[in-house]
C-alpha cells in the first residue's frame, strides 16, 4: 500500500440475475472501468443512454501508471464533471530541464498560452483521476457500475452481443445491442473474439519509481541524457501530486526486471541521481516494456474497441490515457445518433477512422521520441548526441531534440465529416474543418466563462457579430430555425459588444476580441462545431441549407 | 550570407500545426535513410550527405562559419 494514497474500495453487489437465472438485456454496456470505460460511460450518460459498466476489479489504477492530462483531455474531463478537481489536485509545471551527461544543455519555459481555461498541462497519479471519474459516474443513477463482475465469454450473433459475466457468487448472462470494449492493453474481449493487433514491441526496459521526497523539490521536469549516474540511457524526473516525483530510469533490453526492481538496486540509483544528502522514501516500484501498436479497425460490428483496448502507445508524451479520452469524447455523440435512428451505422466507421488517424499520430510522435531518447545504431546515437552538443548553444539544436512531444489532440483534415471551405471563403487560421475547437474567454448574462464550456455534446453553430442588437429579423428566423428538426443544431451568438439578442437565442460576449482572432471571424462568420467540439465546417456568411447539409454531412446522412 | 542557426525546416505544400513536426520530421526522415546500414556505409552516407549540401550552400564563407562550429563541439 502507499503512503500517500489509500485505495478505494467499491462496493460488490451481488447482481440479482444470479438469484433469478434470467439474462439481463440492456441497450448498451462498457467493459472495463479504467480512465476511458469511466469517461466513455459519462459520455454517453450526457447523451442520455442509460449504461452498465463492468469492472472485474474493485478499485482504481494500481501503482505509477499516467501522469500528465493534456489541455484537450482536460476540457473533456470538464464534461465528465471532473475538470476542476484534477486541476485542483495536480500540479502544474512549466520549466522543463534537459541534461546531457553531467551538464544542463538548455532549458524551456512552458508558460501557459494565456486566454485557455485549462493549462497544457498537470501532472497527477493516474488513480486519481480514475477515482474521480468513478464518482462522478457513481452520482447518476442512468450509470450502473458493477465492479467484481469478470467477463468470460463473449458473443456476437446478428444484432446482439452475449456476454457471459463471473461474480464471487456465481455467473450470469448479459444481452446487448452494443458492446463498447474499454478493457485495457490485454484486452480479453478483442482476443475472445480473435481480433488482432498489429505493432511492435519496444526492445527496451524501463524502471519506474515513485518517490516522496522529504524535503522542498521544484515543480520541474527533468530529462537527462547518458547521464553519470546512469550512464547510457535515459532518466526522466517528473512532479506528481502530495510530492510524489516520479523516476522513469531506462534500463536496456538485457536488464533483469526482477533484479531490477530490488530496493537494494533502486535505492542506490536514486541516491545517485538526488545527491546523498535528500531524503526521500521510495512509494513505488516496477518495470514496464513499451509496445506501440493498434487494431486494424476500432469497430467490429456492434463490438466498439477504444482506450488501451484499441492502441497503446510509449509513455513518452503522455498519449495513452489522453487519447483514450479522445476516443471516448468521439463515439458518444455518433453511437447516440445511431441508436436513435438518427444517421447509420456507418456513422461508427468514422469513428474508427478519425481514431485510428489520431492513434497514427500518436504513435508516430511517440515512436519518433523513443527513438530519439533510445538510438538504435551507432550512427543514430552520434546523430542524437551531435544534437545535444548543439543544442547548448543553437537554437535549430533545441527544436531537434525530442524527449517527447506533449499530447495534443489531431487536427482531423482528412474526416470524411468534414464539409471543406467554399471557394469564396479565405481564412487565416488553424480552425480549419477538422480542427479541435480553440478555447476562448467569453462572457454570458454578465458571468465570465469560456467557450468550451458552451458548447458541446451537440451540433452548434456559432455566429459571430459585432453588435449583437444590430442582428435583423431575418438572422434571428434564421438561426432559430437550426434547432428544429432531427438533429438540432444549437445556433450561439458571439458578439464584440454587449446587447441582447432577440428570439431567446444564446448569446456570448468576446470582449476583448479573443475568439474573433482565433477563428479569424467577421461579423457573419458561422462556424458549425460538432458534439466533441471539432470542427465540421465554416462560413463567411449564414445559410442554413449549407448549414443542414453539413450537418448531414458529419453524421453520414448526405 | 550568415549561417541559420534558428530552426529552419519545413516542406512545400504541408500545412504544420504543431511547432515541432518540422524537425521531427527531418530527423525522421535522416535516421531511416541510415537504416540496415554497416557503420562503415553509414559514415559513407554520412559524407556524400555533406558534400551534397555543401554545393547546396554553395557560400564558402557560410561554410567556413559551419565547420568552425562543426569543430568546436568535437
Ligand atoms: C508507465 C506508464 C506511464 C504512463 N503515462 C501516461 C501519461 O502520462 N499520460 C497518459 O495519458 N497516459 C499514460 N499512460 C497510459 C495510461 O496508463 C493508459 O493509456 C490508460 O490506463 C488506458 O486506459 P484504459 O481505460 O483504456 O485501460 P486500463 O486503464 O488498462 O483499464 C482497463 C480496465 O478493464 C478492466 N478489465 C479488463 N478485463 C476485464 C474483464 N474481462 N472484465 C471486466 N473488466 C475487465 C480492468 O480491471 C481495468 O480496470 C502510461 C502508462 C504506463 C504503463
Amino acid at each position: 500500500m502507499l503512503k500517500t494514497y489509500n485505495y478505494p474500495k467499491f462496493e460488490y453487489r451481488r447482481p440479482p440475475e444470479i438469484a433469478s437465472g434470467k439474462t439481463l438485456k440492456v441497450p448498451l454496456v462498457v467493459v472495463g472501468a479504467g480512465p476511458v470505460g469511466l469517461a466513455a460511460a459519462l459520455d454517453l450518460q450526457q447523451q442520455g443512454l442509460p449504461v452498465l459498466l463492468l469492472d472485474e476489479d474493485d478499485t482504481v489504477s494500481i501503482g505509477s501508471r499516467g501522469v500528465c492530462y493534456a489541455k484537450r483531455a482536460l476540457e473533456i474531463l470538464d464534461r465528465y464533471g471532473v475538470g476542476d478537481a484534477v486541476c485542483a489536485k495536480g500540479v502544474s509545471w512549466n520549466v522543463g530541464r534537459t541534461f546531457f551527461r553531467e551538464e544542463e544543455v538548455y532549458n524551456f519555459n512552458l508558460v501557459p498560452e494565456p486566454d485557455h481555461h485549462r493549462p497544457g498541462m498537470v501532472n497527477l497519479q493516474q488513480y486519481y483521476l480514475e477515482e474521480y471519474l468513478a464518482a462522478s459516474a457513481a452520482a447518476r443513477p442512468e450509470i450502473e457500475l458493477r465492479w467484481r463482475n469478470k467477463v468470460v465469454s463473449v458473443a456476437q450473433n446478428g444484432r446482439t452481443v452475449t456476454l457471459k459475466v463471473e461474480t464471487e457468487d456465481g455467473f450470469y448472462t448479459v444481452e446487448t445491442d452494443w458492446l463498447i470494449a474499454a478493457d485495457g492493453a490485454r484486452s480479453p474481449i478483442r482476443r475472445m473474439l480473435g481480433l488482432e493487433v498489429e505493432g511492435k514491441i519496444f526492445m527496451d526496459r524501463f524502471l519506474i519509481a515513485d518517490v516522496v521526497m522529504k524535503a522542498e523539490f521544484p515543480s520541474e521536469r527533468w530529462f537527462w541524457f547518458d547521464p553519470p549516474f546512469h550512464p547510457g540511457q535515459s532518466v526522466l524526473l517528473h512532479r506528481q501530486t502530495d510530492s510524489v516525483y516520479r523516476i522513469d530510469f531506462q534500463l536496456g533490453w538485457d536488464a533483469d526486471p526482477e533484479q531490477a526492481k530490488k530496493p537494494e538496486n533502486v535505492l542506490p540509483r536514486i541516491k545517485a541521481m538526488l545527491g546523498d544528502e535528500r531524503e526521500f522514501e521510495l512509494e513505488w516500484v516496477s518495470v514496464y516494456t513499451f509496445q506501440c501498436r493498434r487494431m486494424g479497425r476500432f469497430n467490429h460490428g456492434n463490438v466498439i474497441f477504444i482506450g488501451d483496448a484499441a492502441h497503446q502507445v510509449s509513455p513518452f508524451g503522455a498519449r495513452g490515457a489522453n487519447s483514450g479520452l479522445q476516443d471516448a469524447d468521439n463515439l458518444g455523440w455518433k453511437l447516440k445518433l445511431v441508436i436513435s435512428g438518427l444517421a447509420p451505422a456507418a456513422l461508427l466507421d468514422s469513428y474508427s477512422e478519425e481514431r485510428i488517424y489520431a492513434a497514427d499520430e500518436n504513435l508516430l510522435n511517440s515512436t519518433r521520441s523513443t527513438d530519439f531518447i533510445t538510438p538504435k545504431s551507432k550512427v543514430s546515437r552520434t546523430f542524437r548526441n551531435a544534437v545535444l552538443g548543439l543544442a547548448k548553444d543553437h537554437a535549430f539544436g533545441r527544436a531537434l531534440v525530442n524527449s517527447g512531444r506533449l499530447s495534443v489532440p489531431a487536427f482531423l483534415t482528412t474526416s470524411s465529416l468534414n464539409t471543406p471551405d467554399c471557394a469564396g471563403d479565405a481564412f487565416s487560421c488553424r480552425m480549419v474543418p477538422g480542427a479541435p475547437m480553440d478555447d476562448a474567454p467569453v462572457v454570458e448574462n454578465g458571468v465570465d466563462g469560456w467557450l468550451h464550456n458552451k458548447v458541446g455534446q451537440r451540433f452548434t453553430a456559432l455566429y459571430f457579430a459585432d453588435d449583437p442588437q444590430q442582428l435583423d429579423a431575418a438572422t434571428i428566423e434564421a438561426l432559430s430555425s437550426l434547432s428544429c428538426g432531427g438533429i438540432a443544431v444549437q445556433p450561439l451568438v458571439i458578439s464584440r459588444r454587449e446587447g441582447s439578442v432577440g428570439g431567446n437565442i444564446q448569446h456570448l460576449v468576446d470582449a476583448r476580441g479573443v475568439a474573433a482572432r482565433r477563428y479569424d471571424a467577421q461579423p457573419g462568420t458561422v462556424y458549425l462545431l460538432r458534439p466533441d467540439q471539432h470542427v465540421a465546417a465554416r462560413w463567411r456568411g449564414l445559410d442554413v441549407a449549407k448549414i443542414k447539409s453539413a450537418v448531414a454531412k458529419a453524421t453520414c446522412n448526405a | 550570407m550568415a549561417l541559420n542557426l534558428n530552426p529552419n525546416f519545413s516542406e512545400a505544400g504541408k500545412r504544420y500545426f504543431n511547432a515541432y513536426t518540422p524537425a521531427d520530421d527531418f530527423y525522421e526522415l535522416l535516421i531511416n535513410t541510415h537504416r540496415d546500414l554497416s557503420d562503415e556505409q553509414s559514415e559513407l552516407l554520412n559524407a556524400r550527405l555533406i558534400l551534397l549540401l555543401a554545393n547546396h550552400v554553395g557560400d564558402i564563407g557560410t561554410l567556413r562559419e559551419a565547420l568552425k562550429i562543426a569543430r568546436e563541439g568535437v
